[in-house]
C-alpha cells in the first residue's frame, strides 16, 4: 500500500435541487499528508469527501487520485485508492456479523473467501476487535461502531482515507485510541471535522470550507488560533490555544 | 424485540444464531424444502381444509427442533394477516352455496374457501418465517442463488431485507419523537399521512448512503459470499425426510385416514 496524492480542481457539485453545494473548490493534498477539512454545519465537507471515489459526480471539475481522475471509466480504481468512513457507522455497517463486514470489501475486490476472512481477522485483531468478530454490528456500542467502520475501510489497504467526522460518538477514550491511530497511519489522510482539537493533533495542515468554497488554508494550528476568522465562519478556536502574534504567513486567504 | 426492530425482522434474523440441527442446514436444502412445502400447500384444491393440516407438522417440527420462540414468528405474522384476509374475506359473499352442516347451521362454499386461505396463510408464512430464523435471510437468499436463481435477484431479496430493516429503524425513531412530544392526543389522519412521506424521504435518503457505503467497498450488485456452501449427508437426510413427508401428506388424506383409524366419525 503506498500513500497517493489527491488533487481537488475547480470542482463545482449542485444538489438536484440545483442548489450550489460546492463551488469552485481546488487543493491538493501530498501523498502521506494529513489534512483537515473544517468549517460550520453545511459548509459541504461531506458532500466533498463524496466525491472522492465517485460516488457523486461533479457539474465541473473534478478530483484526481495519485494522478488519474476519477470518472466513470476509473471508478473501480478510486473506490480501491480511497477509503471513505462514513459519518454514520450505520450507514457503513450492514452485513451480519462485524467479521463480514471487513470481510465485504475484500470479497469485492475479488479476494478468496478463507483469504478475505484470514484477512479480516488479522484487521479486527489489530483494532482490538477480534472478540467481536461473530457480533451482529448493530449489538455494538457506538464507539465499537465507529472502530468497526474505520477497520472495515482499512482491511482494504487504502492508499487515501477520507474520513468524515470520524470522533462523532466516541467516548474520550475511544476517541483518544482514534487520534493515536490516526497519526500513526502512513496514509494520506483527509479528514472532515468539527473536532479542532483532534484536527490539531492529527492534521499539520487544514482547509477551510464556508458556502461551498475554500476561504483559508494553511498550518493547522495558525488557521485555528485565528479567532476572528473562525468566529467568522461558525467555528470557535480550541479553548487554551493562543492566538497568533500577527497575520500570520503560514494561512492563505482566499478570496 | 428490540425497540429499534418495529418490523420484527432483526429479532428473526437473531434466531439465526441459535445452533440446532435445522440451524446447522446447507440454505440450499432449507431453500429446497421451503419452496417444496409451499409447493405442495398451494397445490390442494379450493376449500380444502382438513386434508391441509397434517403438513402443519413441518413448520411445528422446525419450530421444535430449533427451538425457536413462537411469539416472535406468530408476531410477524399478524403483520402479514391483512393482506391474507383482504384475499379470504370476499369468498362468503361470492359463494353461499351450502357444502356442510355443524348442527343447525349451513357452511357455505365461500366459507370453507377463505378458511382454506387462511390455513395456508398460516402455514406457508410460518414455514418461510421458521426457515428464515434457521439459516437466516442472507443465508437463504444465498441458497437460493445456489439453486440457480440469479445472483442479481438473490442479492435484491437480502437488500429487500435490509431494507425493511432501515425503515423499520427509521419508523421506530419517528413513533419515538411522535410519541415525545404528542402528549398522548391522538393525531389527525393528516398528519399520519405527512409521517409516511417523511418517513419515506428520511429511508431514501438513508439507502442512498448506504448504497454510497457498500459502492465505495467495491460493491457492483453482486453480495459476496464469506462461506463456501456445503451440502453435508445430514442434508440429504433432511430433505429426504421433508420431500417424504409431503408427498405422502399430499398423496393421502393424513387427517381422515387417521380419524378412520380411531374410529372417529
Amino acid at each position: 500500500m503506498n500513500a497517493a496524492d489527491v488533487e481537488v480542481f475547480d470542482l463545482e457539485y449542485r444538489y438536484p435541487d440545483a442548489t450550489p453545494a460546492l463551488r469552485g473548490v481546488t487543493f491538493r493534498v501530498p501523498a502521506g499528508e494529513a489534512v483537515a477539512l473544517i468549517g460550520p454545519n453545511g459548509a459541504g465537507k461531506s458532500t466533498l469527501l463524496l466525491h472522492f471515489n465517485g460516488c457523486l459526480w461533479p457539474a465541473r471539475g473534478g478530483v484526481r487520485v495519485g494522478g488519474e481522475p476519477v470518472t466513470r471509466s476509473t471508478v473501480a480504481r478510486a473506490r480501491r485508492a480511497v477509503g471513505l468512513v462514513f459519518q454514520d457507522p450505520d450507514d457503513q455497517l450492514f452485513m451480519p456479523t462485524v467479521l463480514e463486514d471487513v470481510a465485504f470489501g475484500l470479497l469485492n475486490a475479488g479476494m478468496p473467501p478463507e483469504q478475505a476472512q484470514r484477512r479480516a481477522r488479522e484487521t479486527l485483531d489489530r483494532f482490538d476487535l477480534g472478540g467481536l468478530a461473530g457480533r451482529p454490528p448493530y449489538r455494538l456500542s457506538a464507539g465499537e461502531k465507529r472502530t468497526a467502520a474505520i477497520a472495515a475501510v482499512m482491511a482494504m489497504e487504502p492508499s487515501v482515507l477520507a474520513l468524515d467526522e470520524p470522533s462523532s460518538h466516541l467516548d474520550p477514550r475511544g476517541r483518544r485510541r482514534l487520534i493515536g491511530l490516526l497519526r500513526s497511519l502512513p496514509q494520506t489522510r483527509i479528514v472532515a471535522t468539527h473536532d479542532l482539537e483532534l484536527a490539531l493533533e492529527v492534521c499539520g495542515r487544514a482547509i477551510l470550507l464556508d458556502g461551498g468554497r475554500v476561504v483559508a488554508e494553511g498550518r493547522t494550528r495558525e488557521l485555528l488560533s485565528d479567532e476572528v476568522r473562525m468566529q467568522a465562519h461558525g467555528l470557535e478556536r480550541p479553548r487554551g490555544m493562543e492566538p497568533p502574534p500577527s497575520a500570520s504567513p503560514a494561512v492563505t486567504v482566499r478570496p | 424485540m428490540s425497540s429499534a426492530d418495529w418490523t420484527g425482522l432483526r429479532s428473526i434474523d437473531e434466531l439465526s444464531r441459535l445452533d440446532t440441527f435445522v440451524h446447522r442446514r446447507d440454505p440450499r436444502a432449507m431453500a429446497l424444502a421451503t419452496l417444496a412445502y409451499v409447493a405442495v400447500v398451494m397445490s390442494y384444491p379450493s376449500g380444502s381444509i382438513s386434508a391441509l393440516t397434517p403438513l402443519a407438522l413441518y413448520p411445528a417440527i422446525l419450530i421444535a427442533v430449533g427451538r425457536l420462540p413462537v411469539r416472535p414468528l406468530a408476531r410477524r405474522m399478524l403483520l402479514a394477516a391483512p393482506f391474507a384476509l383482504a384475499v379470504a374475506a370476499a369468498h362468503p359473499l361470492l359463494n353461499r352455496a351450502p357444502v356442510a352442516e355443524v348442527g343447525p347451521c349451513h357452511i357455505s362454499a365461500g366459507w370453507m374457501t377463505a378458511l382454506s386461505i387462511l390455513l395456508r396463510f398460516v402455514l406457508t408464512v410460518s414455514a418461510v418465517l421458521a426457515a428464515m430464523a434457521c439459516v437466516g435471510v442472507d443465508r437463504l437468499a444465498v441458497g437460493l442463488a445456489g439453486l440457480g436463481v440469479a445472483e442479481m435477484v438473490a442479492a435484491q431479496l437480502s437488500l429487500l431485507h435490509r431494507y425493511l430493516l432501515v425503515l423499520g429503524g427509521e419508523a421506530t425513531r419517528m413513533a419515538r419523537a411522535v410519541a415525545a412530544r404528542g402528549g398522548g392526543a391522538r393525531l389527525p389522519l393528516r398528519t399520519w399521512a405527512g409521517l409516511a412521506g417523511h418517513l419515506l424521504m428520511r429511508s431514501l435518503d438513508r439507502a442512498d448512503r448506504i448504497h454510497w457505503a457498500m459502492a465505495s467497498r467495491g460493491f457492483e450488485g453482486r453480495l459476496p459470499r464469506t462461506r463456501r456452501l456445503q451440502f453435508r449427508a445430514a442434508d440429504a437426510v433432511f430433505l429426504g425426510v421433508c420431500a417424504a413427508g409431503f408427498a405422502a401428506a399430499r398423496a393421502w388424506n393424513l387427517a381422515v385416514a387417521l380419524g378412520r383409524l380411531t374410529g372417529a366419525r
